[in-house]
């Protein structure tokens, strides 16, 4: 449309809260869901009828087609497309989640991902048709290997707490191997550990004595020698920790694990601070899990999917888990079974995220040496300058220490304004922010945890950083309606989420006639 | 670097700001002599063009199943998939965003979780589905745990029929977890007595349908006797695509349902990122590992979704949570839902016809050639041969003349005996110049 001669003009704030036919608010759409759009007796996809044959499905085969709704493309994309938009992304913005290291997902990997060598190759072809994908696996575990400073990494696993179980699964094995399974059942894992330490250690059985972190943030070699007996199978310690703090007595709690006989799984998810700069394998570690989908910038995709593979000491090298990588001369091999090794089994069909191994791969060759610790130190140096640029408005638990690659916060200095660490959140929203990780770590008092990761640009921290200390001086002036109302901008106002659990409504089902 | 926006004056006055002299002095807390000055066995940064040749290359040394006629299945299955679905899967906002804590601006996602649980309790014939877990194998585990929870016992009966690997996967997790697991003898013509192997221990049957072999089975008389012992019937599937033409596993009367979910929607890609379906009885539900999206209300009262139920997940509940499952396969999970909307129940079910007419004329050509036995009496799009020669021989010569003719079963079960079984499947993508090249090559191989 030709709108020369008819500029618009703002109007009034009364029109723009004015109510739509549609509940549309232009570009913010309101979409349906499939079952109440979609038509249960349309198909978006050309299908050929075979010629006339005779069935063979025997006695289960079914009376008709199940009762779901079907979209033409059209109809398809534009749902999708509709639905999409009602999301926050790391492509539109910074996206500051604690622990979660949303970092760039350079589009070079997915491009990589979809050559038909990769992505179109069956996991039980014959290995001599599959040699491009195992020397992807071989390349990544060398790659890690190097950055890890140890011997052998177990590829399988399929998320960080997937890795977290491999790496206690193989610590169980090899206790098991020494005879002691009955009597080492005790897991120790600090109170800022996440969750996922507890749950894998309960799974398998252990169960689990907390170690207190100490007050500047960080475990204490006291502290684990207290609760270190002959009962004590391992310790599972996040480092960098929740705190975003580099754990400063880690080698002489390695130590002290080890003289106990126990073993040291180290929670990699914090990795991203550190690689290039020290090694797990020299810390004393025996097993870390990698989240790929965090250091190595593998998309998270709304929820997963994921990738763990676990690097592991040569004293727990022997128990790792099923398929591994061999090679003889320019052939590689695949060895799929755990007889007759000391291997503790399997922890997955097939042989792992080949998707995720070969986007990480194509981040690993893009940064190179000199780029993979320019990004450790340009995540460091992004949550420090948040830190420091935030101190005086802001209260920190653990004072002035620099932190690794994310800021914590508590909320001491929201005490007088009668506003939580939600609202602040939540207030951020209308912002076009997404919100830090919020109320963890559990040991800090209204936790946020902010991790700006090495994507962000300075002018993009700076606007970050105006952002927070304009919403800081407002909470502290008393503005409490700019919070405790937020979000009023975003496609939905706070949701009704006891409700939602009280009664339950998981799936849709068709509604009764009136 | 391209990736890294920060530059050398910038980087100076953010030291500047935070009251350093230098980078370093941000890691003083690494002990010092644990420090490396870098990563000297990694080749330096590298252009895109680069990265995209060394890639390029590596991927040029598999054979594409798409390049050769292709009839490999036992637990992931080539198909066509529709080019929205790609395109729609790489939208921004689905592709790099975070797991829908913040619910106000995630209820893109969090309505895709809620119209996937829809599809995928729908297709399974059961009340209610979760989010999605890593695969069917992890999915199936998992089950057997959420049984043991449910009935308080720890004693899970393993199908014949169930893929080896899924039985591995299980049987390690219950080792380890100090359960006991027992695992029936591999059952090629699905002729096992599960009833007999159960006792008043016995938490559950894990019984997979069409089972490993190819064999469609019948559940109800399965589900009869788990129920008349206090058990509870898990079933599986490694083939979403088989619920277009076999009846559900909720409509036999199963407790638990897991299965793979790759074959609607995602590609093969070497066994992973794949997603594990599971589904369930409502009144089970808090039982069940892994994230729920639910319906609710905002502040305003419009429809709104939001992750729900959580006080059975780890990050509430930790050593007490009903799994440790984190990070799930949403975008695998959107990848199934994108397909499965397109195809409908009625594309799903022509699909399914299209899969098993393929199977049914494979199966009579291959039949065709001399010394070759088809063990099944009934399948759907997967079916076990007999070959007078070793089956892994037998593959391999295959490979050579360019035809990827299934899975050896000795691969993955090497001490059962049968080595002469070779587990065939056939999808859409299967034309008939497929069928007569892999005839062909098989009367080679076998002369």
């Amino acid at each position: 449309m030709n709108s020369q001669g008819r500029p618009t003009r703002p109007e009034t704030a009364q029109a723009a809260a004015r109510k739509t036919f549609t509940g549309n608010r232009a570009l913010d759409m309101e979409e349906a869901l499939i079952f109440e759009t979609g038509r249960f007796d349309a198909s978006g996809v050309d299908v050929d009828d075979p010629e006339p044959f005779a069935s063979r499905l025997g006695p289960t085969a079914s009376a008709g087609a199940p009762e779901l709704p079907g979209l033409t493309e059209p109809e398809a994309v534009r749902h999708y497309v509709r639905l999409s938009r009602d999301n926050y992304s790391i492509d539109a913005g910074l996206y500051p989640l604690g622990s979660c290291t949303m970092k760039h997902n350079p589009r070079l990997n997915e491009k990589m991902a979809r050559l038909p060598g990769f992505s179109d190759v069956h996991p039980l072809q014959p290995v001599s048709t599959a040699q491009g994908a195992l020397a992807v696996i071989e390349a990544l575990a060398a790659a890690l290997m190097t950055m890890t400073g140890m011997s052998a990494i177990a590829m399988s696993p399929k998320a960080g707490a997937h890795g977290e179980l491999c790496g206690m699964m193989t610590i169980k094995a090899a206790i098991e191997a020494r005879g002691e399974v009955a009597t080492r059942r005790v897991v120790l894992v600090p109170d800022s550990a996440h969750g996922t330490n507890p749950a894998t250690a309960a799974l398998i059985g252990f169960s689990v004595r907390p170690v207190p972190a100490g007050d500047e943030g960080d475990v204490s070699v006291e502290a684990v020698k207290s609760a270190l007996a002959p009962d004590v199978a391992a310790i599972m310690l996040t480092n960098p920790n929740t705190c975003g703090l580099f754990e400063r007595q880690i080698v002489g709690i390695a130590e002290a694990v080890r003289e106990a006989g126990a073993y040291f799984y180290c929670d990699g998810a914090n990795f991203n601070a550190i690689v290039g700069k020290t090694r797990p394998g020299d810390l004393g570690v025996d097993a870390m899990h990698i989240n790929l989908h965090k250091t190595f910038s593998t998309p998270h995709g709304g929820g997963g999917p994921g990738a763990g593979p676990v690097a592991l000491s040569s004293r727990l090298a022997p128990f790792a888990p099923v398929p591994f990588v061999t090679r003889e001369g320019d052939r590689l091999r695949l060895v799929e079974h755990a007889a007759g090794t000391e291997s503790f089994g399997r922890m997955s069909a097939f042989h792992g995220q080949m998707g995720m191994f070969v986007r990480a791969l194509s981040f690993i060759l893009s940064h190179g040496a000199d780029g993979l610790r320019q990004a450790s130190e340009d995540a460091v140096l992004s949550a420090n300058y948040i830190r420091a640029s935030l101190a005086d408005v802001m209260s920190a638990p653990f004072g002035e220490r620099a932190c690794m690659h994310e800021a914590l916060f508590d909320d001491r200095w929201l005490k007088d304004t009668g506003l939580s660490t939600l609202d602040f959140a939540k207030a951020m929203i209308d912002e076009g922010f997404h919100p830090m990780t919020v109320y963890f770590p559990l040991i800090v008092h209204g936790a946020m945890l902010i991790e700006p990761t090495e994507s962000e640009s300075k002018a993009s921290l700076d606007r970050f950083i105006m952002t927070l200390r304009d919403l800081a001086f407002a909470a502290k002036a008393g503005d409490r309606e700019r919070f405790t109302s937020a979000p009023i901008h975003a496609p939905r106002r706070r949701l009704d989420e006891t409700r939602a659990a009280r009664q339950p409504v998981l799936r849709w089902t068709r509604p009764r006639p009136a | 670097m391209r990736y890294l926006p920060l530059d050398a004056a910038e980087r100076q006055a953010m030291l500047a700001r935070i009251g350093v002299p230098d980078v370093e002095a941000l890691f003083a807390d690494i002990p010092a002599d644990k420090r490396i000055g870098g990563l000297i066995d990694l080749p330096l940064a590298k252009s895109e063009m680069a990265v995209e040749r060394t890639m390029s290359a590596m991927a040029a040394r598999s054979v594409a199943a798409g390049s050769a006629p292709f009839f490999l299945g036992a637990g992931a299955y080539k198909r066509h998939i529709p080019a929205s679905v790609d395109h729609l899967i790489q939208r921004s906002e689905f592709l790099t965003s975070y797991t829908p804590y913040q619910p106000e601006i995630a209820q893109g996602t969090l309505k895709v979780l809620f119209e996937f649980q829809t599809q995928v309790a729908t297709l399974t014939g059961m009340e209610v589905a979760n989010a999605s877990m890593y695969d069917g194998s992890t999915a199936c585990a998992e089950a057997m745990m959420m049984a043991h929870r449910l009935t308080k016992r720890g004693k899970a009966v393993l199908s014949g029929g169930l893929h080896p690997q899924y039985a591995d996967v299980a049987e390690t997790l219950a080792r380890l977890a100090g359960e006991t697991v027992v695992r029936l003898p591999p059952d090629v013509r699905a002729s096992e007595d599960i009833a007999a192997a159960m006792d008043d221990e016995t938490s559950c049957v894990v019984v997979q349908s069409p089972d490993f072999f190819g064999n469609p089975r019948d559940l109800a008389p399965i589900a009869d006797a788990a129920h008349a012992r206090g058990a509870l019937l898990v079933a599986v599937f490694t083939d979403p695509v088989s619920l277009g033409a076999l009846r559900s596993p909720g409509e036999m009367d199963a407790d638990i349902v897991v299965g793979e979910g790759q074959g609607i929607g995602n590609a093969l890609s070497f066994g992973g990122p794949y997603l594990g379906l599971f589904s369930t009885r409502l009144k089970f539900v808090r039982q069940m590992p892994g994230r729920l999206a639910g319906e609710t209300v905002d502040a305003d009262g419009r429809r709104s979704f939001v992750l729900t139920l959580s006080t059975r997940e780890q990050h509430i509940r930790r050593e007490k949570a009903t799994s440790n499952i984190c990070t799930n396969s949403a975008l695998c999970a959107l990848a199934f839902s994108i397909h499965l909307a397109l195809l409908g129940g009625v594309g799903l079910r022509r699909l399914a016809n299209l899969n098993h007419a393929n199977a049914v004329q494979l199966a009579d050509r291959l039949s065709a050639v001399p010394g070759v036995e088809i063990v099944n009496a009934c399948f759907f799009n997967e079916f076990t041969l007999r070959t007078p020669r070793p089956a892994a021989d037998v593959i391999e010569a295959l490979a050579r003349r360019g035809v990827i003719g299934g899975l050896p079963v000795s691969r993955l079960l090497p001490q059962a005996g049968l080595d002469d079984c070779i587990v065939v499947a056939s999808t859409e993508v299967n034309s008939d110049d497929d069928r007569s090249a892999y005839a062909k090559a098989l009367a080679e191989c076998l002369r």
